[in-house]
């Protein structure tokens, strides 16, 4: 659209020349005078009582300034719910997965803390354990938590409709089992944080954390402070992917109890192999589906049963299992579904979130059985979902679903025609389909994605624009650019809206004694809705300096418009004037004014219920469909993927560069947990706790993308926008499985889709 | 403690090290360059990626002593002054970072790509930058970044 001067351009990121140049910190970076090092020790038991912890020859190491266990934090806990606050910062008399934090060490120096770790003796008595969550939902498992029955973490059970009857009257019922892979978020920044306790009784804090105002109300909590001593700093992210970056972790705490204890600053850096074994991990999922169709093709009804492997606490786990379900009604139109969520305890590192949070496992397996279905049926894939889709409401209308989910904008049917239209589709019988030992196949999938994500809670971001006096703008929000490119999306709002341009825009991170509480990066939120707090901020800003314009030319306020950094009357050629002028009459006037502009987000209101699995657990959806093209060695069962065509409805993308760039970078983490992606567990442990064995997508291993925009302007959005960067981590595990399927003959249901699972299955087929 | 010299982004240095001390903790602790990552401390991740004599190094595995004697680039060491490197500004332009904690290794594996082979191929940027994860892009707007780069003549 022309009438946008900022909105769609396709502009470099804001914070690009502090990360090209060196110049941006991150957690690691910071350093005090005078500052500890602190280091955690592990459990090297997955479920074990202790019985004892010794800390004197630990204490007597030259350089050790404090050791602390989980006594120093009495017996406080934390969680996502009241109910559920049930893991302590360091285990206190239980550990109930490998490498739990028992105590915590700080010494002038790295290695000082660490050898100062292994003095510390622990005696332990080993508990049985329990690690595979059907296993552990028996009568008579290992119990890991007193609270709980059965080791039943979260559970709900939805019906929707009349199920039965559905199938009763379906053509086809299918039931499969799918798995999904114990992925994790591979962000190459490990968990890390400065922290400092003022003896005064407060606390300042430099974590990486892609969600601070959480970590901010835990440490609150945990150190029984109010919250305006608790100031969270922000660095810049090192990626964060939701779940660790997203929480509160054992060296966070116990960096503040340690500063508390020795009056300095205290520094962690966790390195890789703690992070890829004790840090918030995606669950791994086992989908019971069964689906209804009638003989056209039309879609029934849907059953799942989804069991979660949650590992030893709960952590953000509730909302977790409320997304499995939730969607099942898009994007295609479902009039009767049930929907068993089971998330279990079991001895395994902690199950959260994750990119694609909870809806990626469920959506793969439901598109994947709606292939087997269409194949069964004789029905084209494209056709198959194009007679279930749900169609673009007319303008001023809503879509609801059966659990009243409801939607404004839909471009998934769209979508899917744009790549059905592409050549690969086009070609995709027409093309060699055998090179040698290599098989060629395409695939194709519709998904949906939630944005403005909403939990049972405070759900509100703030912006405030403040005009200074030269004419440049300072945006203050509480929201956390993790990478994902908001700084810059929010600044371009900024500029829209008050007609600047993004030059003249400067936007700080967060420090939660300035920046307004924002619940934080998760659930495609940000542009959503710290997106619309900032547009109403700028607007309140502009309707200030517009009554100090309109009083200097003796107009009326709305026949003032600005626009490029000019101000001018509409009829009137004479009256013009930069908005650097505007803003000194403004900032200048009488004995001067202070021009800031507010605002914050007004979605997510109506109820939501999480047991019943009624209401909008976002504040619009995106559409994505995909193709992909794959070769498989038919001999050594590797996969190649050469192409992704991604058609992607985020509303209207503002930053183009940046949408793409969520879509092609969700789409690579998607490949992974498709085909490379899984951690090997033993009783617990992490065999492969390295990114050289656990094994994430190199730049050799990835396809070409193309991504094409599908523009739907959905009203709830600002300039049109809903999500950009979640929605390509769902569409492509269904996508390269469909592809896989293509070119073996052979549906894989377990993640990832490994050579040897290939082999076997080839061997299995008598290929 | 062992006595090192080495020239770093064109600047000398003479110090005194620990002989296990790596070149990325004397880098990031003694020379105040922060710029360079530390991602996995195992060489397998490139974030820590500088250039050593005109090469790329992990330089989390470069043991102080070996870079006795040795020019180092790190990613300070790029724009003269205001002016950005012509692969920066590629970078920039392109979209080709995210969080950017992968950044500086990229960029330098980037230069010494170019330095060797202006005019690389698709199939050459891929392997040219294989040695850095990168967990946000998908690599897609890195690859393009670093044909703008070539384009510039970005060595």
């Amino acid at each position: 659209m022309g009438e946008f001067s900022v909105i769609g351009k396709r502009l470099p990121r804001v914070d690009a020349p502090e990360k090209i140049t060196g110049g941006a910190k991150y957690a690691a970076d910071y350093s005090l005078p005078g500052m500890l090092w602190c280091k955690v020790l592990r459990s090297p038991y997955a479920h074990a009582r202790i019985l004892n912890i010794d800390t004197s020859l630990a204490e007597r190491l030259p350089g050790v300034k404090a050791v602390i266990t989980g006594k120093d934090f009495g017996n406080w806990t934390w969680g996502f719910m009241p109910t559920t606050r049930d893991e302590p910062p360091l285990a206190l008399d239980t550990v109930r997965y490998m490498y739990e934090a028992v105590a915590a060490v700080a010494a002038i120096d790295e290695d000082t803390a660490e050898e100062a770790t292994e003095l510390i003796q622990v005696d332990y008595e080993e508990l049985p354990g329990v690690f595979d969550p059907e296993k552990a939902m028996q009568e008579g498992a290992p119990q890991i938590h007193d609270y709980v029955k059965n080791n039943i973490s979260v559970e709900y059970n939805w019906n929707f409709g009349d199920v039965e009857k559905a199938f009763a009257e379906s053509y086809i019922v299918h039931e499969d089992t799918f798995r999904t892979a114990r992925a994790t978020h591979g962000y190459l920044e490990p968990p890390a944080a400065l922290a400092f306790y003022d003896p005064s009784g407060s606390i300042t804090i430099w974590p990486a954390k892609q969600s601070p105002y959480f970590h901010y109300r835990h440490l609150a909590a945990c150190f029984k402070l109010p919250l305006s001593r608790i100031r969270v700093i922000q660095p810049f992210i090192g990626g964060g992917f939701g779940g660790t970056k997203n929480d509160s972790l054992a060296g966070d705490f116990c960096a503040v109890m340690l500063s508390k204890k020795t009056g300095k600053p205290v520094k962690f850096v966790y390195t890789q192999e703690e992070e890829l074994t004790t840090s918030r991990r995606r669950h791994s999922m086992i989908v019971y589906n069964k689906m209804g169709v009638k003989k056209d093709g039309t879609l029934m009804a849907i059953h799942s049963r989804v069991i979660a492997d949650g590992g030893a606490y709960t952590a953000i786990g509730p909302l977790t299992m409320y997304l499995t379900g939730f969607m099942t009604t898009l994007p295609y139109k479902l009039p009767h579904f049930k929907h068993e969520a089971s998330r279990i305890f079991t001895n395994n590192p902690i199950g959260a979130a994750m990119r694609g949070h909870g809806i990626t496992h469920t959506r793969f397996a439901c598109e994947i059985q709606m292939e087997i279905i269409a194949e069964q049926l004789g029905i084209d894939p494209v056709e198959m979902r194009l007679r279930n889709v749900i169609d673009n409401p007319e303008p001023g209308s809503i879509y609801e679903t059966i659990n009243k989910v409801t939607l404004k904008t839909c471009g998934i049917k769209e979508a899917i025609k744009t790549v059905a239209e592409d050549p690969i589709w086009r070609d995709r019988d027409t093309m060699p389909k055998r090179d040698g030992t290599m098989a060629w196949g395409v695939g194709l999938s519709g998904t949906s994605y939630l944005s403005g994500a909403r939990q049972l809670g405070h759900q509100s971001c703030g912006a405030i624009v403040r005009i200074c006096e030269d004419g440049t703008v300072n945006l203050i929000t509480g929201a956390t650019d993790c990478g994902q490119g908001s700084d810059t999306v929010l600044c371009m709002i900024a500029a829209e809206e008050l007609g600047v341009t993004l030059e003249d825009i400067d936007i700080k991170r967060v420090d939660t004694a300035y920046t307004p509480v924002d619940p934080g990066s998760y659930g495609s939120r940000v542009t959503v809705l710290a997106g619309q707090a900032t547009k109403l901020a700028a607007a309140d800003a502009k309707r200030q300096l517009l009554e100090f314009a309109a009083k200097t030319w003796g107009a009326k306020p709305e026949e003032i418009e600005i626009k490029g950094g000019i101000v001018s009357v509409r009829k009137d050629a004479e009256k013009t004037m930069p908005f650097s002028k505007l803003a000194r009459i403004a900032c200048y006037s009488g004995s001067g004014a202070v021009i800031i502009g507010h605002g914050y987000s007004g979605y997510g209101l109506e109820p939501l219920d999480f047991t019943a699995g009624i209401g909008n657990g976002g504040t619009s959806y995106s559409f994505t469909a995909q193709l992909a093209k794959v070769g498989v060695d038919m001999e050594t069962g590797q996969v190649t993927v050469t192409d992704f065509l991604i058609a992607h409805d985020a509303g209207r993308p503002l930053n183009p560069i940046g949408a793409e760039g969520q879509n092609e970078g969700g789409a690579v983490q998607g490949l992974g947990q498709t085909i490379y992606e899984d951690f090997i567990m033993d009783k617990g442990k992490t065999l492969n706790p390295t990114f050289l064995d656990y094994k994430m997508p190199r730049s050799t291993d990835v396809p070409d993308i193309k991504v094409i925009d599908i523009i739907t302007d959905d009203p709830d959005g600002p300039f049109g926008a809903k999500e950009a960067s979640e929605g390509s981590i769902v569409s492509t595990p269904p996508a390269v499985v469909s592809a896989i399927h293509d070119a073996t003959g052979i549906w894989f249901k377990e993640l990832p889709i490994t050579p040897e699972k290939i082999v076997k299955a080839l061997k299995e087929k008598g290929e | 403690m062992k006595q090192i010299k080495m020239t770093v982004n064109g600047k000398i240095h003479e110090l005194q090290v620990k002989p296990w001390a790596t070149l990325l903790e004397i880098l990031r602790d003694d020379l105040g360059l922060t710029g360079t990552k530390e991602g996995c401390g195992l060489g397998e991740c490139g974030a820590c990626t500088v250039i050593m004599d005109g090469k790329t190094v992990n330089s989390c595995l470069v043991l102080a002593p070996e870079a006795d004697e040795k020019e180092i680039i790190t990613i300070e060491g790029l724009a003269q002054g205001d002016k950005l490197h012509p692969i920066q500004e590629a970078f920039m332009e392109q979209g080709g970072l995210q969080c950017g904690f992968c950044t500086p290794g990229i960029i330098l594996s980037t230069k010494t790509l170019l330095d060797e082979n202006p005019k690389p191929t698709d199939e050459e940027i891929r392997r040219g930058i294989a040695g850095n994860f990168c967990r946000c892009t998908g690599y897609t707007k890195i690859f393009e970044s670093v044909k703008a780069a070539a384009q510039k003549g970005g060595k």
